[in-house]
């Protein structure tokens, strides 16, 4: 068979504004859907600068723990409106808010669970690839000690990964670099 | 339907990780803003599961026809050369990618982008905004209509002018195939200046930059450049069963 080597990645650049801004973005369900959870959070640079042209992406299972496309094999639809895709800027001030639903638990593949979690992208000048991560849920503690990649993590690092509940919903802040460093992942 | 949320195996699709020999570095110090934002830990893997294998179905609903054709935006038409950039969008085993979102983005013919930040001395271009959207076809062919972007300076270092080029994202199937980039045109005269350009591993350069097609330019209207965009395939290391074969 045919192996043709991936085209390379290259930064968004300072001006992603301009082909990747969508009216709504945000809204990984409709305003208003009941449920609905603000995940926010500031990404910061090296120096603890807010980083305030970023683009953070997230993608998630709905609240059963299921995916809306093919390679789920067991489907999905309880959830009109549902995209799992939520697509927001940091503009102005370095922070990000998602409105959406807390993921249920997902199977590993394997006979297992993982815990809830959203997959982020994050974008942004000074970013030749994107860097992937994952946020889990502090109010899960018994799904999160037995999902295997945040357990796969030292202990002090793990906590990168772990958003808190606030008023509307949940916060991780993103550290791209120094003591805090969010874990990132090779996807 | 299955319909089951606990336990089970999945069979689910498996995706290449690209040689590192070949992608795009995160720190790259000619390139200054990578200072403090790559991240300096080693990535660790993650392994791909449903999260991971799957993608958000995009596209038809924000994708007008339109989108497609750059030069017409703002009750006007845009100056410059006008081009057609096509291609295909294919995964690392050759196979096309049909139905999926490609948002491209780019600089006028003077090479100024109409956003708050760029305010460089190159006019803007009243009747261009510089962005657009299309969806490949079922054989994973994407075409738009624009204008030959202009080189532009940058502060990144003395006298520093980025390649004309055009800013690409893709969705491919799943969350790994992801794919944020730039296509270039042939020959340009600046890429030996271009942190960004020359952070590409030099066996992976040629990737980025697209082909000059006469067959496809329009006599009297339109230039004409092809670019396939290859996301990553599937993960093909054998399985120790498959052994015994003979090996092609
Ligand atoms: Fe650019």
């Amino acid at each position: 068979m045919t192996r043709l080597q991936p085209t390379p990645s290259a930064t968004v650049g300072p001006y992603l504004a301009i082909g990747l801004t969508w009216e709504g973005g945000e809204f990984v369900v409709p305003p208003g859907t009941p449920g609905a959870v603000w995940l926010r959070g500031t990404v910061f640079d090296g120096n603890g600068d807010p980083v305030s042209d970023a683009m953070v992406e997230t993608w998630q299972a709905d609240p059963d723990g299921r995916f809306d496309h093919p390679d789920d094999p067991r489907g999905s639809a309880r959830y009109p409106g549902f995209t799992g895709f939520g697509r927001a800027q940091t503009v102005p001030d370095g922070d990000y808010a998602i409105c959406t639903l807390k993921p249920g638990r997902v199977p590993d593949g394997e006979g297992g669970l993982q815990a809830p979690h959203v997959d982020v992208s994050v974008f942004a000048r000074g970013l030749l690839d994107r860097v992937v991560t994952r946020v889990y849920f502090a109010d899960e503690a018994e799904a999160n000690a037995e999902d295997v990649v945040l357990q796969g993590l030292p202990e002090d690092r793990r906590q990168t990964l772990i958003a808190t509940p606030t008023d509307d919903g949940y916060r991780l802040d993103l550290y791209l670099q120094g003591d805090r460093e969010t874990v990132f992942f090779a996807v | 339907m299955t319909g089951t949320t606990s336990g089970g195996r999945l069979d689910l699709p498996r995706y290449a990780r690209t040689d590192a020999a070949l992608r795009t570095p995160l720190s790259y110090s000619d390139y200054r803003s990578t200072g403090l934002r790559a991240p300096l830990r080693t990535p660790v893997d993650l392994p791909h599961r449903l999260t991971e294998v799957t993608r958000p179905l995009l596209g038809e609903d924000r994708v007008r026809p339109e989108d497609a054709d750059l030069t017409r935006r703002l009750g006007g038409e845009a100056v410059g050369q006008r081009i057609i950039v096509h291609g295909r969008v294919l995964d690392g085993d050759g196979r096309p990618v049909p139905h999926t979102l490609v948002e491209v983005w780019q600089a006028n013919a003077a090479g100024r982008y109409r956003h708050v930040v760029d305010n460089w001395p190159a006019p803007l271009d009243p009747h261009f905004d510089g962005l657009g959207r299309v969806m490949t076809d079922d054989q994973g062919r994407y075409e738009f209509l624009t204008i030959r972007p202009g080189a532009y300076p940058w502060r990144n270092h003395d006298n520093a002018w980025r390649p004309a080029h055009i800013h690409f994202s893709l969705f491919g199937r799943a969350f790994t195939q992801r794919l944020v980039t730039q296509m270039y045109f042939p020959d340009d005269p600046l890429f030996f200046q271009d942190p960004i350009f020359t952070s590409i591993p030099e066996a992976a350069r040629p990737l980025a930059i697209s082909r000059f097609d006469y067959e496809r330019t329009v006599d009297h209207w339109a230039l004409a450049y092809e670019w396939d965009i290859v996301l990553r395939g599937s993960d093909q290391t054998p399985f120790e069963t498959e052994d015994d074969g003979d090996v092609a």
